[in-house]
């Protein structure tokens, strides 16, 4: 396993061309920033959008750039700091909190080693709590990239995920 | 013991929802066919002889919804399917997305062609981004088949629809949020007047429904028999989309009738967990009511939660809590959700949400005094009264209906009134 | 427009259909409670203050988005009204620092105002407030987002009327903030320090870098020499702080309160403002005569100068060459008068008395000063005057009159324009008519560039040769003319609506309506003069016969003009 090295907020030219493609992909459509942010956060290793990246994207679609960090500040599901590769979403609204989420959040903290909002040493995990996804048929449940894992009730099953995220 | 219907979920996991042709063979798009011999007025007047009441949590007549979205003078209008279901414990918006994503984009088409929009605007909360590919999917199979596009079945109408995503934020389900949101910027709601439906997203006329009251349309259309008005009661006639979560056996999306009673429905999910009792049942997601044992027969339709004091349907979010849990804690979780999702422009909401929830750690401690309470409804209040949009003023609901339903845990300990 | 009837407080009113609420009841001399409402804005509804009922409305309605309609029934004060009211002022207090008697703005605050006003004396709510530090980042602007009360008033400002939106709305609930992208200093970003954000805000959130005591100081050291300038757009300003009319010329008054501050010499920027017209007028000549780079545009607004040089650095060789007024008056109080009085240079202690944020950035430009030293040494605004003349404790309003010194506080009317939009160009429309045609001008006032429009348009003609000329006022008017710039041979852009005369250092209280007040006064007081062109100023005449030789001399180079640098900005990568 490769150990942790923070993502440096650099734009290489691949970042650029990577860029170009997904706003390419959303009819450079100025609208659109909210997809083109997700998708742009998405192919990023860490799951963030840099600095240079959301200047990138401002400069592309004529935006200010007071736009761009507003919006990435704005929603939950954007991040301007860098995560993880597999950023471990709690669920903690109500029905997953009444099904006991706080044990799925304790073990997790304790197979991983780490506190809410730390990542592991290699960058492969990080934990964080969100609001309901809408995932409360299969509560406790976990968002990972989008996916969803639910009934996690037993350390068993969690570790099953964490394995199958491997 | 209660009987769910199947009205709006009669397709469900009868067809491969990658597959037009299957949707088209079990009964598609005969509803559209039918609204593009009729005008939107026609249409309007069958939502209403219906009783159609908006699904969103608003429950807004949708007759008249579309008759007022039809009267707007515009050269262009749209059409926004609000699938941002947000409400903590609603899932039943990703169950119809899921399995019978080809109903929803009819139920759009016809909107289109009711209030005379050009384009749809599908907003699909970032948490279901897994159905986005079935979602394009199904777009792109009924624009090749000529159900979006220009001159949709010979009729004239040129209508498109747009997959557009959130990224996360609650308050996006409120109508004008929703249309920033889908305008590309934060999704922070506009003041009023202007209406929505004057001036909604990219500030054209627009008309906004829900997952379900869309879903509910070509059905309707094509309900000869009068089987939705037969369900339910007869002051709230039709069925309804639930999602049942929490402390129960068989969590799940049920379609039921209306007058249902609450014991009913808990029924439905299997009962409360085995070796438990129920505590509470929030209504309608965070910004609904709480329900105490007292008012579990009440059945469920519109009015009789009205007089309970309990949320009128809202997103149709059941969220039954046993004992394990107090109520105050519970309080304290819908307060935390707030807290998160307040869009922090309006000071009664931004503010109001962090005084209610350190008053509410106080009252968790036990070290309350009445003052405290006394502090925590005047705010509550101010906070229904003078919030700029719906998410404030609906923040409160859950513990000004607890203060109802639940007095004995608001009450001031002894030692401390001494004090 | 039609008219409605609405009864406010069951008071009838006939009122034009479309008023505002919040307008309507001003008529019957009711003022409804308010923050983020701003007259010269578009509404917000954000604070939630001005709630009203309004008969037939289920929840409150914001009477600043409410418009009457016929037979509408409103009420103001009920308990309702009130509690929601009072509700909100404590909400808005307990997330605000209320080190209130050490804030800038202590005295001038509208939360203080309204705490006031509803007699808060018992708060139910706790303080809540954050009490971080914030360390100044640029010397013109200091932001204190413990002070924030969210009204959006200054997003607003920058985006409604710069175009910029330095400034923004981020996050959400209680982390929801106004603040720049990124969480940057204003310098870093796409601000140009023009401070319009400050002249809105309503409390001590946005305020100028403070200058008061410095400058004080430099008073009372006795081994200074300490002259100080006043820009032309301060004296028609500075009686607001003092209660006087919107638009009083208070020059006499103020030049007597400068002198008893301990002044040593009180100068006049018009004098310079003369100045800057002799050598950019005469470039505007050179230009059309040789073939230079046109149009020409005036480089006196310093909010506009930034703006270039951040945003538009394509554009800065059209920019004028020469100094602002500030700018050559600071290089020729420390060259040529010292000379004249024989004084060190190093000796003299030069302040400004301006009303304009950026102007303090614009002093610290070290291409704008000489031997390490800056020409200006201190920039204050008018606000810092009145704050000055206040601590010494003069009554301004019964203080005698008195005259500028000599020899730099001689002025003509040309220079007293300066201070509003369309003064510069006529300005120098009157010197560059004459020099360029060698006769005289015919009618002395260009009225085609006065009056508050954002775009004016002229053609000049110059005795056969048409000269196409174009003002704007704040850089959201500049960037929609920079659009068909091609079509002039010379334009003056402001970066503040008005022109100085809604600088983002004048008087908080600064609204469109007191602009044009301002306006109408300078034109006035030009009017009044018995000179009115600044190449007939005797002292202009002077310092070029005795110093300078002529406009555009390498001595003239030296000092009176300066080069433009590119700025970074966070919006560039």
């Amino acid at each position: 396993m490769k150990p942790f090295d923070p993502t440096p907020d650099e734009l290489t030219a691949g970042d650029m061309a990577a860029i170009d493609r997904i706003i390419a992909e959303h009819d450079n459509d100025p609208t659109q920033l909210i997809g083109i942010l997700l998708a742009v956060q998405a192919a990023q290793e860490r799951k963030y959008i840099s600095r240079p990246a959301a200047v990138y994207v401002a400069q592309k679609l004529n935006l200010k750039i007071t736009q761009l960090y507003d919006v990435i500040s704005f929603y939950t599901a954007l991040h301007d700091k860098p995560r993880a590769k597999y950023p471990l979403e709690v669920c903690s609204s109500a029905p997953c909190r009444v099904n006991d989420s706080k044990q799925l959040l304790e073990t997790l903290k304790e197979i991983l080693g780490i506190e809410l909002g730390e990542v592991t040493y290699d960058g492969r995990f990080t934990i964080e709590r969100v609001p309901c996804f809408g995932a409360c048929d299969v509560a406790p449940a976990v968002r990972v990239n989008g996916v969803v894992y639910g009934n996690l009730t037993t350390p068993e099953r969690v570790l099953a995920m964490l394995r199958e995220l491997d | 013991m209660a009987k769910t219907v199947s009205f709006i979920s009669r397709r469900f996991g009868k067809y491969d929802p990658w597959s037009l042709s299957e949707y088209e063979a079990h009964g598609g798009f005969q509803g559209l066919r039918r609204a593009l011999t009729m005008d939107g007025y026609e249409i309007a007047k069958i939502l209403s002889a219906n009783g159609i009441q908006g699904r969103g949590g608003a429950a807004y007549d949708m007759g008249r919804k579309w008759t007022q979205a039809k009267d707007v003078k515009a050269p262009d209008k749209c059409v926004v399917c609000n699938a941002d279901e947000g409400e903590p414990g609603t899932f039943k918006d990703r169950e119809m997305l899921r399995r019978d994503p080809f109903q929803v984009l009819e139920g759009m088409i016809i909107a289109g062609w009711s209030v005379d929009a050009k384009n749809g605007y599908l907003y699909l909360r970032e948490e279901y981004s897994h159905l986005q590919p079935l979602l394009r999917n199904a777009i792109r199979q009924c624009e090749e088949a000529g159900y979006l596009g220009e001159n949709i079945l010979g009729s004239g109408l040129n209508y498109r629809i747009h997959l557009y995503s959130g990224a996360g934020a609650y308050v996006c389900g409120e109508g004008s949020a929703l249309a920033e949101s889908i305008e590309g910027k934060s999704g922070r709601p506009r003041m009023k007047p202007p209406y929505i439906k004057q001036c909604g997203v990219f500030h054209l006329p627009t008309c906004v429904n829900n997952v379900e009251s869309l879903s509910l349309v070509p059905n309707v259309l094509m309900d000869d028999e009068g089987f939705y008005k037969r369900q339910g009661t007869p002051e709230c006639p039709g069925t309804k989309m639930i999602s049942v979560s929490g402390n129960v056996e068989r969590p799940g999306v049920f379609e039921i009738p209306f007058g249902t009673t609450i014991r009913e429905i808990i029924e439905l999910a299997g009962g409360v967990t085995a070796g438990h009792r129920v505590q509470l049942v929030q209504l309608g997601g965070a910004s609904g009511c709480l329900a105490s044992q007292a008012e579990l027969d009440t059945p469920y339709t519109y009015k009789d939660m009205k007089n309970a004091g309990l949320t009128a349907i809202g997103s149709g979010a059941v969220l039954v809590v046993d004992e394990r849990t107090s109520v105050i804690g519970f309080l304290r979780m819908t307060q935390e959700f707030f807290c998160h999702e307040s869009c922090g422009q309006c000071t009664p909401c931004r503010e109001g949400n962090r005084h209610i929830a350190l008053l509410l750690d106080k009252l968790a401690a036990g070290t309350h005094t009445q003052k405290d309470i006394d502090t925590m409804l005047k705010f509550a209040h101010i906070m229904c009264n003078a919030s700029l949009c719906g998410l404030g003023e609906s923040a409160q609901s859950a513990l000004l209906s607890a203060v109802e339903h639940f007095p004995e845990v608001f009450e001031v300990k002894k030692e401390v009134a001494i004090r | 427009m039609s008219k409605v009837h609405i009864k406010i407080n069951n008071i009838p009113l006939e009122v034009e259909e479309g008023t505002l609420l919040i307008d309507a009841a001003r008529m019957l001399h009711i003022d409804i409670p308010h923050m983020c409402y701003h007259p010269d804005q578009e509404s917000k509804a954000h604070c939630r203050l001005c709630v009203v009922e309004v008969k037939g409305y289920r929840k409150l309605q914001t009477s600043c988005t409410m418009p009457v309609a016929e037979g509408m029934e409103v009420f103001t004060d009920t308990q309702k009204v009130y509690d929601a009211q009072v509700g909100v002022l404590e909400l808005m207090l307990a997330d605000h620092n209320q080190n209130c008697l050490i804030c800038p703005r202590n005295g001038s605050c509208e939360l203080q105002d309204l705490c006031r006003r509803f007699n808060l004396l018992q708060p139910d709510l706790p303080d809540i407030s954050s009490h971080e530090v914030v360390e100044p980042d640029n010397p013109a602007i200091v932001r204190d987002p413990t002070k924030c009360v969210k009204c959006g008033r200054c997003v607003k400002a920058c985006t409604e009327i710069q175009g910029i939106t330095a400034l923004s709305y981020t996050k959400r609930s209680a982390d929801f903030k106004v603040t720049t992208a990124f969480d940057l200093p204003m310098a870093e970003t796409d601000c140009v320090l023009c401070g319009q954000c400050s002249l809105v805000c309503p409390v001590g959130a946005i305020v100028e870098r403070d200058a008061t005591a410095a400058v004080w100081k430099a008073i009372h050291d006795e081994s200074k020499h300490v002259v100080v300038q006043v820009a032309p757009a301060v004296r028609v300003a500075l009686g607001d702080e003092f209660g006087f009319e919107p638009g009083a010329l208070v020059t006499g008054k103020m030049t007597s309160a400068l002198r008893m501050l301990g002044f040593n010499k009180v100068f006049d920027t018009n004098f310079a403002a003369d100045l800057t017209i002799m050598e950019e007028g005469s470039e505007l000549i050179e230009r059309i005569k040789n073939g230079g780079r046109l149009p020409l545009i005036t480089s006196c607004s310093p909010g506009w100068v930034n703006y270039v040089e951040k945003h538009h650095p394509e554009l800065m060789d059209n920019l004028s060459s020469a100094k602002s007024p500030q700018g050559m008056f600071g290089a020729v109080a420390k060259t040529y008068y010292a000379q004249r009085v024989g004084i060190d240079p190093a000796d003299i202690i030069s302040v400004s008395v301006m009303p304009c944020t950026a102007k303090k950035y614009e002093a610290s430009r070290p291409e704008l000063g000489r031997d390490g030293r800056p020409d200006v040494d201190y920039v204050l605004t008018t606000r810092e005057l009145a704050k000055l003349i206040r601590y010494e404790g003069l009554d301004m309003k019964n203080l005698p009159e008195s005259d500028f010194d000599s020899p730099l506080g001689t002025a003509t009317g040309a220079g007293a324009i300066f201070g509003t939009t369309g003064g510069v160009m006529e300005a120098a429309l009157r010197t560059a008519y004459e020099v360029f045609t060698g006769e005289t001008l015919p009618r002395i006032d260009f009225e085609e560039v006065r009056g508050f429009k954002g775009i004016k348009e002229a053609t000049i003609d110059l005795n056969g040769t048409p000269l196409k000329v174009a003002v704007a006022h704040t850089l959201r008017n500049a960037e929609e003319l920079l659009k068909r710039a091609d079509e002039y041979a010379f334009i003056e852009i402001m970066a503040c609506p008005g022109g100085c005369i809604g600088g983002g250092g004048q008087p908080i209280g600064t609204t469109n309506a007191v602009r044009e007040k301002r306006m109408e006064a300078l034109y006035r007081l030009d009017a009044s003069l018995p000179l009115r062109k600044s190449h007939e100023n005797p002292e202009i005449q002077t310092i070029y016969r005795d110093f300078f030789g002529r406009p555009l001399s390498h001595k003239a180079h030296e000092l009176l003009h300066t080069q433009y640098h590119e700025q970074p900005t966070v919006s560039k990568l």
